[in-house]
């Protein structure tokens, strides 16, 4: 219980430090993503199950503040959540490398798919204006971030939660 | 019994796979929900407003305390620079003025823009704050910190200072959502001050970063709309009200099909470092309705 409530808790601050401080830390009026590393931080550190019900939730809130289709952003961070959480597995929580680099994965699929989904269905065919305009900026920005932000969601997870025994979910253990 | 359930149990724990395929579902059908059906989300809304706003209004004070220190930090550097610009706007003005001077038809036309301004200040407005931003970089919708308390209402119109900025699409008790015309979604239906010519004004996020939006499908046979031409909302608009100052045109081109024109438009807006905004608590489709109903009468 008090897992969730603080997961809940850290939700929510990250989506409202998102909307309001983060903007004033645009460059090039791009900013950082930082629910995309709440996302992957979470799946990598407490598994599947968490981080899809995390990214679904984080994917709601944007949806009912600034979604025009309702339900879009929850799916997206949903799938963020879920296959960051297959690397809870197989790579240690501590480790830096990993995260950067799911992080950048996912940052980059994740606006693949907005523009798949919302620009191109519409016509707008312009791939490598936007790659270059929004979609690696903000990759190269939110990594940036990733750095410290991870910093930030382990000591939350390790310090302020009761860690997931490992060994649970362990491929190891025979079931 | 005891056992009984005990199997069931055992038999419907989830695996994390099945429950990612029932909340896909779950999403897919809220989203088809949506697009066919107008799927109303509404109390969740205002439920999930009453919960964050607040934190969000408080939150934005401290960011732009933030971003007072940083001011003061680069405020030798901002000042060159405003100079800078401001001495471009004289030499451009000065243009302008020598322009007006000699065009005869260019003053009646001033004329005409000073009637528009003059409705343009008849419309009630109420002032409020952005409070937050959409948290990607693909679209530019933002939540004001006025709501249905303060008399908003969905469908009213957003300016700022110079010129349109958007739509209130969502409201709450103490805050909007407003919909940009810079968004990629954006259409305004629009005319020119001069000729009356209609056309439509697109957001377009290729041209977000040089200020611009796109206008389409314009009617122009005599060749009279030129650069520098001032578009304004149009007046069969259902959106938005009558004559507010979109930009001016940028750019002219004719389409190939020799009957339309498209082009750009330059914003006098600075959307990227938008603070403060006015609201027109006054619809179109209100508006409409109204003279509705008194003509039939």
């Amino acid at each position: 219980m008090r897992n969730k409530l603080i997961l809940f808790v850290t939700v929510l601050v990250s989506f409202l430090l998102q909307c309001t401080v983060v903007q004033y830390f645009a460059i090039g009026s791009i900013v950082p993503n930082l629910l995309i590393i709440l996302c992957v931080s979470m799946g990598i550190m407490r598994g599947k199950r968490s981080g899809m019900f995390l990214g679904f939730f984080v994917g709601l809130l944007a949806d009912l503040f600034f979604g025009s289709v309702f339900g879009f952003y929850a799916l997206i961070y949903m799938y963020v959540g879920y296959f960051s959480g297959c690397a809870y597995q197989v790579c240690y929580d501590d480790d830096m490398k990993v995260h950067l680099l799911l992080v950048a994965a996912f940052d980059l699929l994740h606006n693949f798919a907005v523009y798949a989904l919302q620009f191109l269905l519409r016509g707008r065919l312009g791939l490598f204006t936007y790659l270059k305009r929004i979609i690696i900026p903000e990759m190269l920005y939110t990594v940036l971030i990733a750095i410290f932000m991870y910093k930030v969601y382990y000591y939350i997870n390790h310090r302020m939660m009761k860690p997931i025994r490992k060994e649970s979910e362990s491929i190891w253990v025979l079931k | 019994m005891k056992k009984f359930f005990k199997k069931l149990k055992y038999h419907i724990q989830p695996k994390n796979k099945h429950i990612l395929i029932i909340m896909t579902m779950f999403c897919l059908s809220l989203i088809l929900a949506t697009f066919a059906s107008g799927l109303s989300v509404e109390p969740l809304r205002t439920a999930a407003g009453v919960f964050i706003v607040p934190f969000e209004k408080s939150i934005n004070q401290a960011g732009l305390w933030l971003v007072s220190i940083r001011n003061l930090v680069i405020d030798k550097e901002e000042l060159l620079q405003e100079k800078e610009e401001l001495e471009q706007k004289v030499d451009t003005l000065t243009a302008e003025n020598n322009y007006l001077l000699q065009n005869q038809t260019e003053l009646t036309r001033l004329k005409e823009l000073y009637k528009l301004d003059e409705e343009y200040s008849d419309y009630p407005k109420i002032s409020a704050k952005i409070i937050a931003k959409d948290p990607g970089n693909w679209y530019s919708n933002f939540i004001i910190d006025k709501g249905s308390n303060d008399g908003v209402q969905e469908g009213h119109n957003v300016i700022a200072g110079k010129g349109l900025v958007g739509l209130v699409t969502e409201v709450g008790p103490d805050w909007a959502s407003v919909e940009s015309i810079i968004n990629d979604t954006s259409n305004v239906s629009a005319q020119t001050v001069s000729t009356s010519a209609g056309c439509i004004v697109q957001g377009d996020l290729e041209l977000i970063d040089s200020g611009m939006l796109r206008f389409v499908q314009m009617n122009d046979e005599e060749d009279k709309v030129t650069v520098g031409e001032r578009i304004v909302t149009s007046h069969i608009s259902e959106k938005y009200v009558e004559g507010l100052f979109i930009g001016y045109v940028a750019q002219v081109e004719q389409d190939s099909n020799n009957l339309t024109k498209t082009g750009t438009i330059v914003t006098p807006v600075d959307f990227s470092n938008l603070k403060h905004v006015f609201v027109i608590t006054m619809s179109k489709a209100a508006q409409l309705a109204g003279e509705e109903s008194t003509g039939e009468e």
